[in-house]
């Protein structure tokens, strides 16, 4: 465990949508709980949870690591997915691969990414075509 | 107000140290202590779901006594809409109403028709351009304070408009200075209430200075005198004033249907309310102008301190709401000069789950609750006094508990302690041995 750090591990189930977004609520129950100013815990939630979804829409799930410090949140969400063969078309709002019935069920609408991008400080997307995807989110808590 | 004030309150005698309140209180106020079950003040929000749930009655609501009615030289009743769900059908509004005043007040007025005002403030304030949506209700003081203390990102959408009862007071209040010359004190205002979340909403508002609401007196209270005088009673004054949209608001949804909009979303039970304010947080409700979320399951007719069956309440109502449709009185006439019912107080967050004030501290703690909640069984059995494993190591942390508060735990060092107390036990000590006879020594 790093020194002024805490460190959090979820598992992301896959294909799993009543249960997914169980991570981010959880991890912005704590940080409502650390009295981190709520408009950055929102920030937080959201493009984690946006992530999170990501996962299981397109990954068959994955695995959370949050780090929480005290003047910034990190939140690496990875999976061994498809992978994202054009990065910039996937964070045009409305573009989108989900499948017919994940539409349906009211997510995959094409805002996952631009969502994050939006509500996270910093956005940086790790992917390879047939490996993979690790998104990593910061939120600046100063 | 420094202190908190509360109307919900524990029963002292009848309280014995149960797990139901605990478990399903909504931001986690109640922790069993020398066999009772104490609340935890800042945290509570007069919901009354420990009122509901407590099988020995045990949690009750503090409400004004009637006796109060008398201290004043004129005195007005307002009640709720939620009153005329109380009783048979074949009483009519006018009935109920002249049963209700023939209690010992000089004057009726409505909460239904200061619901008009209200809805009709929030259709004006709805169709206002650059508006964020959701807004969402004020109307259930509970839910207020819930996202008060959970939801600090909602605040800036609760629509800050005076509640019903407020405007009725104030309406009834005015009315009765100007006709009868009276000065404001010597008029006593009261309200009918089905819920403990208003007797606190009077006693300590958040939206205001102080309530225009003199006393408030349960449902429950008054429910035999006014059955009484329902029997007795031959005819009736005309004393209706308000219409269906008004009435209608003692329903899950009364509120929304009037705003002339299909989008909005009724929500009733605190539980499921949490759950949609979550959605509304997390920005995953699309579409919705309006949120109306109720405490009580079945809106305020499901209130703690009614009398009837929230289901019967429910067709009883209807059936007035049907006559006043029949009478074609949508809502009443209002003067403009009610218009303004702004907040002139201001709601703030209260963060009182919060674990520490210096985050690198709380984030220390948040370390250590981890590490104790992975210790602890899992089982939420509630037995320690906390609704949750989770809420225990919670306290352990803040220093409110102790680990051995968990009875596995306990048992754990208990058996511990009896292993190692066996093996001192089997240690002789070489001057009281005698079991191998003192060998080579004769």
């Amino acid at each position: 465990m790093t020194e002024g750090c805490l460190e959090l591990n979820y598992d992301i189930p896959a294909n799993d949508f009543l249960h997914a977004g169980e991570a981010s609520s959880s991890v912005k129950k704590m940080l409502n709980q650390l009295g981190v100013d709520p408009d950055k815990v929102k920030k937080t939630a959201i493009s984690m949870y946006e992530a999170e979804i990501n996962a299981v829409i397109h990954a068959d799930g994955g695995a959370a690591h949050i780090e929480i410090w005290k003047d910034k949140v990190v939140i690496k969400i990875c999976d061994k997915g498809p992978g994202i063969p054009n990065v910039e078309l996937a964070m045009q709002e409305g573009y989108t691969t989900a499948p017919d019935h994940v539409r349906d069920m009211g997510f995959g609408a094409g805002m996952g990414l631009p969502n994050m991008k939006r509500y996270a400080d910093s956005l940086d997307i790790d992917t390879a075509v047939g490996k993979g995807t690790t998104v990593t989110i910061t939120v600046f808590l100063k | 107000m420094g202190t908190y004030f509360h109307s919900v309150t524990l029963d002292e005698e009848k309280c014995r140290g149960c797990t139901n309140c605990i478990k399903r209180c909504p931001t986690e106020a109640i922790r069993v202590r020398k066999s009772k079950a104490r609340i935890i003040n800042e945290r509570c929000i007069d919901c009354g779901e420990c009122i509901r749930v407590c099988p020995y009655h045990a949690k009750k609501a503090i409400t004004d006594s009637f006796d109060m009615v008398n201290t004043f030289k004129y005195k007005v009743v307002i009640p709720a809409p939620s009153l005329y769900g109380q009783f048979k059908s074949v009483f009519s509004r006018n009935h109920i109403l002249t049963a209700l005043k023939m209690l010992g007040f000089d004057e009726v007025y409505e909460v239904a028709q200061a619901a008009e005002i209200v809805s009709k403030a929030t259709k004006k304030f709805i169709n206002k351009e650059g508006q964020k949506f959701p807004l969402i209700s004020s109307a259930c003081p509970a839910v207020v304070r819930l996202i008060q203390v959970r939801f600090p990102n909602l605040i800036d959408n609760i629509l800050k408009f005076e509640s019903p009862m407020e405007v009725a007071a104030k309406i009834a209040r005015d009315k009765v200075m100007k006709k009868e010359n009276l000065t404001k004190d010597e008029i006593g205002v009261f309200f009918i209430t089905p819920c403990a979340a208003k007797m606190t909403s009077v006693k300590a508002p958040y939206e205001r200075e102080s309530s225009s609401v003199s006393g408030v007196i349960s449902i429950k209270d008054v429910y035999l005198g006014v059955l009484n005088n329902l029997m007795r009673q031959k005819s009736c004054e005309d004393l209706i004033g308000a219409g269906y949209e008004g009435i209608r608001w003692a329903n899950s949804g009364g509120e929304s249907l009037a705003l002339g909009t299909d989008s909005f979303l009724a929500v009733d039970g605190i539980h499921e309310v949490i759950t949609i304010l979550e959605e509304v947080e997390n920005d995953r409700l699309e579409d919705v102008m309006f949120i109306e979320a109720l405490a009580c399951k079945g809106g305020c007719l499901g209130g703690p301190l009614t009398i009837e069956n929230s289901y019967v309440a429910k067709t009883r109502l209807k059936k007035h709401i049907d006559e006043a449709k029949e009478k074609a009185i949508a809502s009443s006439d209002h003067d403009d000069e009610n218009d303004n019912i702004d907040w002139t107080g201001k709601v703030q967050y209260k963060p009182v789950l919060k674990l520490d004030d210096d985050i690198e501290k709380a984030i220390k703690k948040m370390e250590i609750l981890q590490n104790i909640e992975n210790e602890l069984p899992g089982l939420d059995c509630g037995a320690c006094g906390a609704p949750s494993c989770r809420a225990l190591a919670e306290d352990i942390v803040r220093g409110n508990a102790n680990e051995t508060d968990c009875l596995f735990k306990l048992r754990d060092r208990v058996r511990e302690l009896a292993i190692q107390m066996m093996e001192l036990e089997a240690i002789m000590p070489p001057v009281m041995d005698k079991g191998s006879g003192g060998k080579g020594e004769k």
